[in-house]
Parts: C-alpha cells; structure tokens; sequence
C-alpha cells in the first residue's frame, strides 16, 4: 500500500492516499470557507462587525460589547476580521504556513463560538439557518480545523512543502521508501 | 532519513501547487458572482440616478465658528425643557451621573459621549421662568454645569422668574426657548416677539386656529428668527428621502401612509407625578391662566397635560405634527384641502379627553395623493412611514428603504430582466451603518425610529435636536431661514387643527387657501 508520510513536532504522521486525499479535502474546504467569508466582508463597504458584537452573551458578553461601542476598536476588530479571514483561508487552501494557519482559524472560530453560544435560555436577533442546540456549525468547523491540526497535510500536498523543503527534506524520502 | 543531494523534484512542486485548480474554480465562481451583484447594483443606481451615500446638500452641516455669546432664557422646563437645554449644551449633573453610569454599566449607552462631542455653541442659559420650583431650580442647576459639550466653560447660574413677561422685559436674554404646553406657545411667543427676542418654540406651534394667524403675523411682521421644534428636519434620511423625491423614483405618489404606535403609559403621557408637586410648589393659576376650562388644582393635569384639550389637541398636535412635518419637510405638501378624523378614548380611560385611537385622512386633490394618519397608543407593532407611488414605495425611518412594485411601468422591463427583484430592497439608506445605539425606554425606541432622537453627519452620531438649535442660532448669527420656520409653523398647526376640528366636530372640514381659514 501506498504511503506518505511526515514528521512534524516530532510526531511522526503516515497516511494512506485515501486519508490524504480526505485530510487536504477538508483542509481546503475550510480554506475556501474563510477565504470567501473575508473577501465579502473586504468587498463590503457596508460590512462591520458591530451587530454580531453587540448580541454577545455569556461570561465574555462586556469584552465583546466594548470592542463594539469603541469605534476605533471597533475598526481594529473590523480589519483583524476581514484581513484575519482572507489570510487563513489562503493558508488553508494553498498550505502555506498551514500550521499557523490553522492556529489562527481555531482562535478565531473560537471567539465566535464564545462571543454568541447556543445555550439554553441565550437568544439572539439574529435567525440561525439551523437549528442549535450548544454544538453549532462554528464549533463543528473548529473541530474540523483541530483535526488538520492533528493530522497536517501542509508539507505534503501544499506549499510548505517547498517552504519547509530545508527543514524537513525528509519527506520524499519517506513518501518514496514507502512507496 | 535526510537526503540534501535530492533537490526539489517536479513531484514536489505538482504536490506543493495542488490547489491551484481550486483556486481557479473560486476565483471563477467568485468573479462571477461578482460581477452579477455589481452589474445589478450598478444597473439599478444608474436607473435611479441616486448614491447611497449620505445626502449630498446638508443644511448647515459646515459648522461655523459661533460669533458672539447669545443669551437664551428658557420658559418651561419640564422633560422637553430640559432636554433641549441638554442638546443646546447644559445638561443637568444628575443627568450627567446617570448617564456616565449607564456608560458604565452598558458600553452601548452613548449618551453621555453624545452630548460631551455636541459643539460648544457659544450660548449662556440666562433666565428660566418656571412655575413649578423644583424644575426651576434644575434649570438653574443646568444653566451652571461644569459638564459642557465641546469643551464649553462654565456659565453663571440663570435667574429665575416668576412670571415669564419678567423674563421677556429683563433685558438678560437675547432669545428665548419656549418648551411650555401647548396653551402658553401663542401668547408667550407674541410677547418675546413684541420684546423683539429670537424664539425657539416646541410643537405643536399652537393650540388653537385663531392662534395661529395671531402667532403667524406677529412673526412675520418682525425680524426675529422663529425656529418651530421639529427636529426632524435635521434627520439625514429624510434629507436623503427628499433626493429620492426629487429623483422622482417612486413614480406618481399617490398615497402617504404615516403613523404612532406606541404601547406603554410614557407613551401616552402618563408622566411620573413629581413628590414634591403641591398648590404650595405650583403656582396653579397662572398654568391655567389661558386654558379655556378653569378647574380646581390637579397634579394630573399639571404634570400629564398633554391629555386633555385645555392645554393641547392630543395625538393631534403631539404626534401627528411631527409626522405631518416630516411629510412637509419630504414633499412639500402644504396645508391639505381636506381632513377627516375619527377616533376615541378606548384603552388609557383616566380621565383623559383626547382620543389615545386616532385616525386623520389629508386630501390633496391638486398633487393627486392622499395623506393617511393611523395613530395608537395601545400596540406598539412598527409601521413606517411609507411613501406609496406607481413605481415603488419608500419606507423612511431612521433609514430608508424603497421596494420597486411588481407592477411597475418604469422598471418592468429590469423587473423581467431579473435585475430588480420587487420582493427585495431595491434601494437602502443607513445612516451611521457602522456603530450601532443602545436605545433604552420604548418610547425612547420609537422617537429613534422615527429620526427625532439623534441623527448623522458624515457617519458620526449627532442630537437632532442639537442640530436643530444650532440651525436656529446659525440664522440668529448669520442670517438666512431657519428649517423649519413660520411659513412650515403656519403649515403644520393649520393642518393639525383641521384634524382636530374634524374630530371633535365629528365632520370633513375644508381649508379656505382664499380667506385663509378652516370652514
């Protein structure tokens, strides 16, 4: 059976073309995702942040609130947002610099979540396309990313792999041992 | 494991630029896309031949440097009083403790920020005439505050008056902000214009028709600066609604539909009754003085007058003014040729003698349309102000959205096209889009969704009451007309009192352009 395989942190990774090819499936997906969230909010004179904010519940309600009714925090926000989402989902989808990539996507998928929670009793203004129930599709995305996280493809399919060539010039070798 | 002779393979680029023919489907998909929604939107503005940017002419938007210090007295400081000495830059400290608080408890609440960014207009409140002592002494509280929008310095404590022709004949006040029920506008007016000081008067400019010659030429016989409190016509949307008129977009308008819905007992005057309220604390009888019926001391009345037709017309001159004069301000309607009215006191029966249900119908027969008011103080369900034309209808608010109709001539043919799409905004208008308010009582909500509260200058939240003074002392400084002045006054209490004259005479009643009456 076909192999490919690579050593990152030292944790030694082999995944078979099925496992890849479903891993960078995903990868990418979530890329084009953030990709396309950030080029709408950039291309969107109108577009701010301000009416997700200010809807915020739960134990980081006031934090979120500020950030909305300070104006100039509330560009700050606007700008990390838009540009934040763009460079993700370019990292994602070209595997450039996948790890931090996949960082920032958590982090930022995790404030979201923390910032409007599905609970029991929390409602919002907003209409939900779905119905939610604690897990929501930003949760199940931030899951989705630490399982690339887990399982990176970066240096195999993506341009870490000529990024990381110095580094990790291991990688053919491996991919043709097992081969 | 390491191999540093094996160099980067074409395997390894193939591998490293997989995603490219992803990236060309998203860039496909996406430009596409793109290009549909640009060409739409472009395909629409075009038609309507109007930006969504702010409005492009605002009235006294440049502000100019405030020449010498105006004295202003103020006459009537109760919750209206008040707050437009507020907006003219002195807020009373307790205002300003519970503003910061709610700052602090709720980052949102941007009161306090509102009137600390207002401009230093360059006004001392001299004089307060106030026949209740406790507002009295607010307003002298006020007028000294160490608090001022834009920076101002502080001013010496105003003096009171007992009586307000003292405060006229003092010859401490160049001009004078009259926020007193409606009984006391005419003769309080009359007298500052007699006295030959500027005046600031709330609506409804008057209480009665024989009132409103009076005050009409006493002004127009004058060269005092007259501003009537409509504060609206300093509300960017209805500016920018104004341009959408002028672009004729609607088509023919031949139906106005404007309303109040309002649902709590604040929103149906009934004002807190103050504790220290007493025949001892209000001098009764010169409250009553004009009033029509003499009765004996009521702290209801005193405090919740706006209820009963000795001292206002009801929805009449409170609400329907402001509508009829936003409606002014957008078409330029002038007083209509007809009215009808119906009504009743059928939820808040306290005692009350002016409708809480109220309906006005305006004809127009020269410009073809009809102006409806659809007025309840007993639900609170939203209902715009729509502008109903041939080809679309425009909704005004604190925004502004126009729907084309499916039926429509104008635009059948982007309608069949599918550029326009009748059941979508074809046109949207939000001004300060970025930040958003926190607006706290209902009655409060409802003031803002109607623009009375605050409005936008160039994205930045702005009091449209603050503008509306400052419209009235730029004219007192500099010359030119007020926004809103006697002519749209004489306008809107003409067109007031025909809804009231039709509803307590339970008839159609007829303005008379040639002898200038209501028959």
């Amino acid at each position: 059976m076909m192999q490919a395989g690579v050593k990152t942190d030292g944790v030694a990774a082999s995944y078979g073309n099925f496992q890849l090819t479903a891993l960078v499936a995903l990868r990418m997906l979530i890329g084009w995702h953030f990709f396309y969230e950030g080029l709408t909010k950039l291309l969107n004179p109108y577009w701010t942040s301000a009416g997700y904010l200010s809807e915020a519940q739960w134990w980081f309600q006031s934090m979120f609130l500020n950030l909305a009714a300070n104006p100039s925090a509330l560009a700050v926000v606007d700008f990390l947002n838009a540009w934040g989402l763009v460079f993700i989902g370019l990292g994602l989808m070209l595997g450039c610099l996948t790890r931090a990539a996949t960082i920032a996507g958590i982090v930022l998928l995790a404030l979201y979540y923390i910032a409007a929670p599905p609970f029991v009793g929390y409602a919002y203004s907003m209409p939900a396309e779905g119905s939610y129930l604690i897990v929501n599709k930003v949760l199940i995305e931030l899951a989705a990313l630490l399982v690339t996280l887990a399982f990176p493809t970066g240096r195999l399919v993506g341009l870490d792999r000529l990024i990381f060539w110095k580094s990790n010039p291991g990688t053919q070798a491996l991919e043709q041992a097992h081969a | 494991m390491t191999d540093e002779s094996g160099g980067i393979s074409r395997r390894d680029v193939l591998k490293a630029l997989a995603s490219i023919p992803i990236f060309g489907v998203f860039f496909y998909g996406f430009l596409k896309k793109k290009g549909a929604d640009d060409f739409r939107r472009e395909e629409i503005l075009s038609e309507l031949g109007v930006t969504e940017r702010g409005p492009a002419v605002i009235p006294d938007a440049i502000s100019r440097p405030p020449g010498e210090r105006i004295r202003v007295g103020i006459i009537g400081f109760g919750g209206e009083g008040e707050s437009l000495v507020r907006h003219a830059g002195f807020a009373h400290p307790d205002w300003i403790e519970d503003a910061r608080l709610a700052a602090e408890e709720d980052p949102r609440n941007k009161r306090l920020q509102t009137y600390l960014d207002q401009e230093d207009l360059n006004i001392a409140i001299t004089a307060v005439c106030d026949l209740f002592d406790v507002r009295a002494e607010r307003a002298i509280a006020a007028s000294q505050v160490d608090v001022r929008s834009g920076g101002g310095a502080q001013m010496p404590a105003a003096r009171r008056y007992r009586h307000y022709t003292d405060l006229l004949e003092s010859g401490d006040v160049d001009a004078v902000i009259i926020a007193t029920p409606d009984h006391w506008h005419s003769r309080i007016t009359i007298d500052a214009v007699n006295a030959g000081l500027h005046v600031y008067c709330e609506k409804c400019m008057t209480r009665t028709e024989e009132e409103t010659h009076a005050v009409y030429d006493a002004v127009k016989n004058s060269d005092i600066v007259f501003q009537l409190g409509h504060q609206n016509r300093q509300a960017e949307s209805h500016i920018k609604a104004r341009e959408i008129i002028d672009a004729n977009i609607l088509g023919p308008v031949s139906l106005i539909e404007t309303t109040t819905n309002r649902n709590d007992p604040v929103g149906a005057w009934v004002y807190e009754i103050h504790e220290k309220g007493s025949p001892q604390t209000i001098d009764w009888a010169q409250f009553e003085e004009p009033a029509p019926n003499k009765v004996p001391f009521s702290l209801e009345r005193f405090f919740r007058w706006r209820c009963w037709y000795d001292y206002g017309t009801g929805l009449s001159g409170d609400l329907l003014s402001h509508e009829y004069d936003a409606v002014n301000q957008i078409l330029e309607l002038g007083i209509p040729h007809s009215a009808v009215a119906s009504g009743g006191v059928y939820f808040f029966k306290d005692g009350r003698d002016v409708p809480d249900i109220f309906q006005a119908v305006f004809e127009y027969p020269e410009r073809d349309l009809t102006l409806v008011y659809s007025a309840t103080l007993a639900n609170g369900k939203w209902r715009g102000q729509m502008y109903m034309g041939h080809d679309a209808t425009m909704e005004v608010g604190g925004g502004l959205t126009i729907r084309a109709e499916p039926q429509s001539t104008r635009y059948e043919q982007k309608i069949q096209d599918g550029i326009i799409d009748p059941s979508m905004p074809m046109f949207t208008y939000r001004p300060g889009f970025k930040g958003f308010d926190a607006v706290t009582s209902a009655t409060e909500e409802y003031f803002a969704s109607r623009g009375l509260l605050f409005t936008y200058r160039g994205g930045r939240r702005v009091s449209a009451y603050h503008l509306h003074i400052k419209d009235w002392l730029d004219v007192i400084r500099n010359g030119g007309e007020p926004s809103c002045n006697i002519d749209r006054g004489f306008e809107e209490a003409i067109t007031c009192h025909m809804a009231t004259k039709a509803y307590l005479e339970g008839r159609k009643v007829i303005w008379d352009p040639v002898n200038r009456r209501i028959v």
